[in-house]
């Protein structure tokens, strides 16, 4: 091994120092715990800290895709190859076999969308594989909800999240005790923010998913957002599809995430253009936050990531 | 350019204008997004007629909060300047959840008082105040909010701070900690106009503090807790054991301890002890993802190898000998409790504290804190919600730790109900026996 000088601590070393610590008191108090893997950066920034935290060892811990079968093919294929650079387990968890099972309906229109079906197929592989503490990739800077949520968000055997009677948590000191059925929702980077996240994949020099960046693709405009267009899509009247220079910021379902127009190409440019943007991640892509004012806190009671 | 990271907490009452400084930091250094101003704006007018903007409804996340207009529980905001990155727990101000003003200031660094200057020192602020000195955050800032209010006055201000001087001296006493200087710092502001938050006020010229023009500036500048581990005693809690699977040929012998270093510093090669059981040995090597390491500081974590085999597993400590910590199975601390079913003598709960969970008796109940005060009354029967009173505890087995004046990390503990599972105390241990 090479021998490296003393490492100067900037934040976001003490950012990943903190998550490191929150992984490996999971590794240490849970039996089952899963790391929800969709191949979004956030995620993979939480596989790097996974690696940084237990090798040269394996992950104590398989990881898990929720698929809800409208991914975009570039994320599908990133993710089959980062899993077996890591030579780990994947999970793959699919809304369609929850469709045809009957554990949920395919909601109908232009504007269908299986974001709400994940939570039963979550729920479901959680239960089915025994799961008592899940590793996701949320930050509190994301949305308000979310910033009044703990690093160990317990939810109960319906997987329900309780904002009202949340554990208090002190110090670095997680409370992970549950019983048989309950779960645990574990976000090691709730304390980073988007800028972070991309700063951290600069530093290590990962790998991310080529719809991160600038590329051309047919789009349609909806409600202010940018749609990618795919084979079957339901237009509404008056909608056209175009062809755009666009990136992500998010990688959600394809029916539910909106590119923006953006020419960073690489990642200098990204974390420039982040640097200097003025509306949040989840505000600029998300259709799925923008039902009610309190979207996400109403889908994380219901038991969602 | 090293950017470093600031944790602090926020307290304030109700109404003077904590969500409004927050909304005012975030705003005067471009951390508010346009979707979330425009959402807020909205919310706003549907709430409080046309033109309205309550810069509250950004840092309410819960849609009771929103309905009730209260804040319920910390929220934790973000912001960076070219000097620095900021976590601000922000914290209710309600008498009734005290508890997760403890919760917030358990991680700061740096507390924010806001005193109203029309109202001076409220008993909430001596609350907020005392319990941040309590939880061992070495610096306390004292904003004189709603100077606009009060004609921008030198001698009203004066005023406020000679007030809240009265009874400084046990914030001192209280606040002092090894390897901190306790700093309280005074400053007039107002939020609504800006004034001294981001920019220096030019209507109060009188104000001309070199050290601390601005509150933004004394964020900024503050030492941090991990600022000089070097003069700290090293404790590294041991979370975790790595040891490949025995098919891998190359890494087969391979076993290291990992953990975060909660205190001071670690070098190869040094001496060290594993405790409770005292067994001596080396560190044969620091490991980290990008290579081998001579050192780690704290709060890194990192992987060590030790050159003797020990049988060493979680919930151990790694120090140098020469600095150990205490050992017992009897202490006394300071519980802040947080459950409805309050605790009482002969209660039994889980104690977890580094990496090590105990089961932990009650022996006794020996004072209660009076968080207007901080003068202990005499002993009650039972520690209520958010009561806060010295404790005399037992354990199953050895605990390794520090008092909580000279170490956060190895001097806390918390309490989980067995039978609920529920996190119901939060302790600091005390520094007599």
């Amino acid at each position: 091994m090479t021998v490296v000088a003393h490492p100067q601590l900037s934040h976001l070393r003490a950012l990943e120092s903190e998550a490191i610590h929150v992984m490996r008191e999971v590794a240490a108090e849970f039996e089952r715990p899963v790391l929800l893997f969709s191949g979004g950066k956030d995620s993979i920034v939480l596989l790097r800290l996974a690696e940084k935290a237990f090798r040269p060892a394996r992950f104590p811990f398989p990881l898990m895709h929720v698929d809800t079968g409208h991914n975009f093919p570039e994320v599908i294929e990133f993710r089959d190859r980062r899993v077996a650079e890591l030579g780990e387990r994947l999970i793959v968890a699919s809304v369609q076999d929850s469709i045809d099972a009957g554990r949920v309906v395919e909601e109908q229109g232009p504007r269908a969308s299986r974001n709400q079906l994940q939570t039963v197929t979550l729920l479901d592989a959680i239960a089915e594989h025994g799961f008592d503490a899940a590793f996701g990739g949320a930050r509190r800077d994301e949305e308000r909800a979310r910033a009044k949520e703990r690093m160990f968000s317990f939810r109960d055997d319906f997987g329900q999240w309780d904002p009202k009677s949340q554990r208090p948590e002190l110090w670095n000191l997680y409370n992970g005790r549950i019983k048989k059925g309950e779960n645990v929702r574990v976000f090691p980077i709730s304390n980073w923010t988007e800028l972070d996240v991309w700063e951290y994949i600069d530093q290590e020099e990962l790998e991310v998913p080529s719809i991160y960046f600038a590329h051309v693709r047919e789009v349609f405009r909806r409600d202010g957002m940018l749609y990618a267009w795919r084979e079957g899509t339901e237009l509404i009247d008056g909608e056209e599809v175009l062809s755009e220079t666009v990136r992500y910021r998010t990688v959600g379902d394809m029916s539910c995430t909106g590119g923006v127009v953006s020419q960073a190409a690489t990642l200098a440019e990204v974390v420039t253009e982040i640097a200097a943007t003025r509306i949040t991640e989840r505000g600029e892509t998300r259709a799925d936050d923008r039902v009610t004012e309190a979207a996400m806190e109403d889908r994380k009671k219901a038991g969602y990531f | 350019m090293t950017l470093d990271l600031l944790r602090l907490s926020t307290a304030g009452s109700v109404d003077d204008g904590k969500s409004t400084l927050i909304g005012r930091l975030l705003y005067d250094s471009k951390q508010i997004f346009e979707d979330q101003l425009e959402s807020v704006t909205q919310a706003s007018e549907r709430r409080g007629g046309e033109g309205s903007l309550d810069l509250a409804l950004l840092t309410d996340g819960l849609r009771a909060e929103r309905e009730q207009g209260i804040t319920i529980d910390v929220a934790y905001r973000y912001f960076a300047t070219p000097r620095r990155r900021f976590i601000i727990a922000d914290c209710p101000g309600h008498r009734q959840y005290t508890r997760n003003m403890v919760t917030g200031a358990s991680t700061a660094d740096l507390a924010v008082v806001l005193l109203d200057a029309r109202r001076g020192v409220l008993e909430q602020s001596k609350r907020h105040a005392f319990i941040s000195a309590l939880l061992g955050i070495p610096k306390l800032v004292v904003a004189v909010n709603k100077m606009d209010l009060v004609e921008h006055s030198q001698a009203r201000f004066e005023e406020v701070v000679a007030e809240f001087e009265g009874f400084a001296n046990i914030l001192r006493r209280d606040g002092r900690r090894a390897g901190h200087q306790y700093e309280i710092i005074y400053i007039p502001i107002s939020a609504l106009n800006g004034d001294n938050v981001v920019e220096p006020s030019e209507r109060m010229g009188w104000y001309d503090d070199p050290a601390h023009p601005t509150l933004l500036d004394i964020l900024e500048q503050v030492d941090v807790a991990y600022d000089h581990p070097h003069d700290r005693p090293a404790r590294f809690p041991v979370q975790w054991v790595i040891r490949p699977a025995s098919d891998d040929p190359a890494s087969r012998d391979y076993r290291s301890y990992a953990g975060q270093l909660a205190s001071g510093a670690l070098r190869r090669g040094d001496e060290v002890a594993v405790l409770p059981g005292g067994e001596r040995t080396r560190i044969a090597a620091i490991d980290s993802y990008e290579g081998e390491l001579e050192e780690a500081v704290a709060p890194m974590s990192v992987a060590i190898r030790l050159e003797d085999e020990l049988d060493v597993s979680r919930g151990e400590l790694i120090c140098h000998p020469a600095r150990a910590p205490l050992i017992a199975r009897e202490l006394a601390a300071d519980v802040c409790w947080m459950a409805d079913r309050p605790m009482r003598a002969g209660g039994r709960y889980l104690l977890k504290q580094t990496t090590r969970t105990v089961t932990a008796i009650v022996d006794q109940i020996e004072d209660l804190l009076d968080v207007r005060t901080l003068e202990r009354d005499p002993p009650p029967a039972e520690l209520a919600l958010n009561d806060i009173g010295r404790v005399r505890l037992r354990t199953s087995a050895p605990l390794v730790f520090d008092p909580y004046k000279s170490n956060r990390r190895t001097g806390s503990f918390i309490l989980i109900d067995e039978a609920s599972n529920g996190t119901v105390g939060a302790g600091m241990i005390s520094d007599v026996p």
